[in-house]
């Protein structure tokens, strides 16, 4: 281990090394491989596992019922991701060119709800979208509704884009501000319009940047798991819901760990395409 | 809203920030942001048990959480969870941003690769995972003494804070100019007390704003700590979900201000000294 080791004397190294290293096998990948080898497991009693090598907990997520969740949890959180791009664009489009004050408050404003706690977060939606609400008394002074918002697949995709909206704005944001303002002079100069001007010039410079932010934030809202929790009907369950369910009503720890494995490869194959992405963008420059 | 809008004769076709329609959008996505938050406040100082109407203002519900002894001793766990937990990954952050800014080794690009697993891993993976290491693979106590009885949640804040610690320290360590090092090494320093006397002073600031991090982290985690907690280790929003779940009263709506409040103040203080921190280390 400490034959190539260089930058400085060995004690140094291991002063600065030991302690995050040793921290991080115990209490970060001895549980995650105790879930892994899980994964391949049998219950036998209340909190024991028998690590038999079956594959029988892979095969059962092929059943209909959860591929049906896996499903639903990939549309929710790809139409959390497409209405957050469409919310966040502008909102960074104007970001970009406002004033350096301008700039520093409307980032700031994007900030502070995202700062607040989840739980905090997900319950006043709870208030707002209740059949008394706010929202239903608005619609209610034009004649409308009342709906039943709360506990529907609705108030998840909404909770959803609430909580998600900053993780697109930041990054659309940090590429826009890279873009040369050149190029929509030049199109605009040319007799372009601003929407023509946005999607045939803007849109397509910076389509590294808006794929990257897109996976920034369709992965943690594929895994969320409060929200569909607090906001969701019976059928709006989402992967996590099942895996907390495996793990604590069902007590059915293995197949909960295949299930959390089949997340977590979904979550690192989002990782694995964006890291792809940006270097193919890198080498087009 | 005014204050990002250039006049209007002086508008140039590049000036997105000042077309109305674009500014009635962001007005849209304000409201759509802190509509709810601003209706969840409000409501704290209603005076009705139901949340429905506005029945004048009361103090009542903050009086009422201040007498919840439940309520009380879950916030008293989760600050000493978080001051706990932000010592910690504070130390272990700095210390493997170190070692992977400073030394080349083998195994560094997997080390690396770990360190960064738990900021992108889902939470409900690594809360389960939580779950079973504490429960069956090295069982926590049960029935010691506060705050011992708090270990296995705050060895879960901290490793799921310290790689965000690491990352901001970094991002710091790159502006380090080594020169510095090797002068205080020319003069006679050991290489510990450089790192200690002139790498230590330059990754303050970064230090400063992981810690704030860490512990707003810390603060906030629902569901990493809802796997690991036990019925006599419950933390602050842990308890607020389960007031949610079966009783909503506007007392819920106090608490979730308190916390909100803390929060936003802890985040707006770590920005404002991490701003003064970096002005008086760059100025000579």
């Amino acid at each position: 281990m400490t034959t190539a080791m260089t930058g400085g004397s060995r004690a140094a190294f291991w002063t600065v090394f030991a302690a995050p290293a040793v921290w991080m096998g115990l209490f970060f990948v001895v549980p995650l491989s105790v879930i892994w080898a899980y994964s391949f497991g049998r219950t036998v009693g209340l909190t024991q596992v028998a690590v038999t090598g079956t594959l029988a907990n892979y095969t059962r997520l092929f059943d209909p019922v959860y591929l049906l969740i896996f499903a639903k949890s990939l549309v929710f959180a790809a139409a959390t991701t497409a209405i957050c791009l469409v919310i966040g664009f502008p909102y960074a489009l104007v970001m970009t060119f406002a004033s350096a004050r301008g700039k520093i408050l409307l980032l700031l404003a994007i900030m502070l709800p995202f700062w607040t706690n989840l739980l905090v977060r997900t319950y006043a939606l709870m208030a707002v979208m209740r059949s008394e609400g706010w929202v239903n008394q608005g619609l209610g002074l034009v004649g409308l509704g009342p709906f039943a918002m709360l506990h529907t697949n609705f108030a998840v995709v909404t909770g959803l884009v609430y909580v998600h909206l900053p993780f697109i704005v930041l990054p659309l944001f940090a590429t826009l501000d890279r873009l040369d303002r050149s190029l929509i002079e030049a199109s605009l100069d040319l007799g372009a319009g601003h929407l023509r001007t946005i999607f045939q010039i803007v849109i397509p410079v910076v389509w590294p940047g808006i794929l990257s932010a897109v996976l920034l934030c369709f992965i943690p809202a594929l895994g969320s798991y409060l929200t569909p929790d607090l906001l969701g009907g019976p059928d709006s369950q989402m992967i996590a819901s099942v895996i907390e369910r495996q793990f604590k009503r069902a007590n059915d720890w293995p197949f909960g760990a295949a299930l959390s494995f089949m997340l977590m490869y979904l979550t690192l194959a989002a990782m694995a395409w964006r890291a792809l992405a940006e270097r193919r963008a890198a080498q087009a420059r | 809203m005014a204050r990002f809008a250039i006049r209007r004769q002086h508008r140039g076709p590049l000036d997105y920030a000042g077309r109305w329609s674009l500014r009635l959008w962001v007005a849209g996505v304000m409201l759509f942001l802190y509509l709810p938050l601003a209706s969840l406040v409000l409501f704290s100082f209603n005076n009705a048990k139901r949340t429905i109407r506005w029945e004048g203002f009361t103090l009542d519900w903050y009086a009422k959480m201040a007498g919840d002894d439940a309520l009380i001793s879950a916030f008293a766990n989760s600050l000493t969870i978080a001051a706990i937990s932000t010592l910690l990954s504070v130390v272990l952050g700095a210390m493997a941003a170190i070692a992977l800014w400073r030394f080349r080794f083998p195994g560094k690009g997997a080390f690396d690769g770990v360190i960064t697993l738990p900021i992108v891993v889902p939470e409900i993976c690594m809360g389960v995972a939580m779950m079973v290491f504490f429960g069956t693979i090295a069982p926590w106590p049960r029935d010691l003494v506060w705050p011992f009885d708090l270990g296995a949640i705050t060895i879960a804040h901290v490793t799921f804070s310290f790689p965000f610690v690491t990352v901001v320290v970094r991002a710091r360590l790159a502006s380090f100019n080594r020169e510095m090092e090797e002068a205080a090494r020319d003069l006679g320093a050991s290489e510990l007390r450089a790192l200690r006397d002139v790498l230590l002073p330059h990754i303050r600031p970064a230090l400063v704003s992981g810690a704030l991090l860490a512990f707003t982290l810390s603060l906030d985690d629902f569901v990493i700590t809802f796997f690991t907690a036990g019925p006599n280790t419950v933390t602050f929003p842990v308890k607020v979900y389960s007031m949610v779940r079966f009783s909503v009263t506007p007392e819920v709506n106090a608490a979730s201000s308190v916390l909100m409040a803390i929060t936003i103040a802890l985040t707006l203080i770590g920005v404002r000294l991490q701003g003064t921190a970096i002005a008086r280390t760059e100025s000579p």
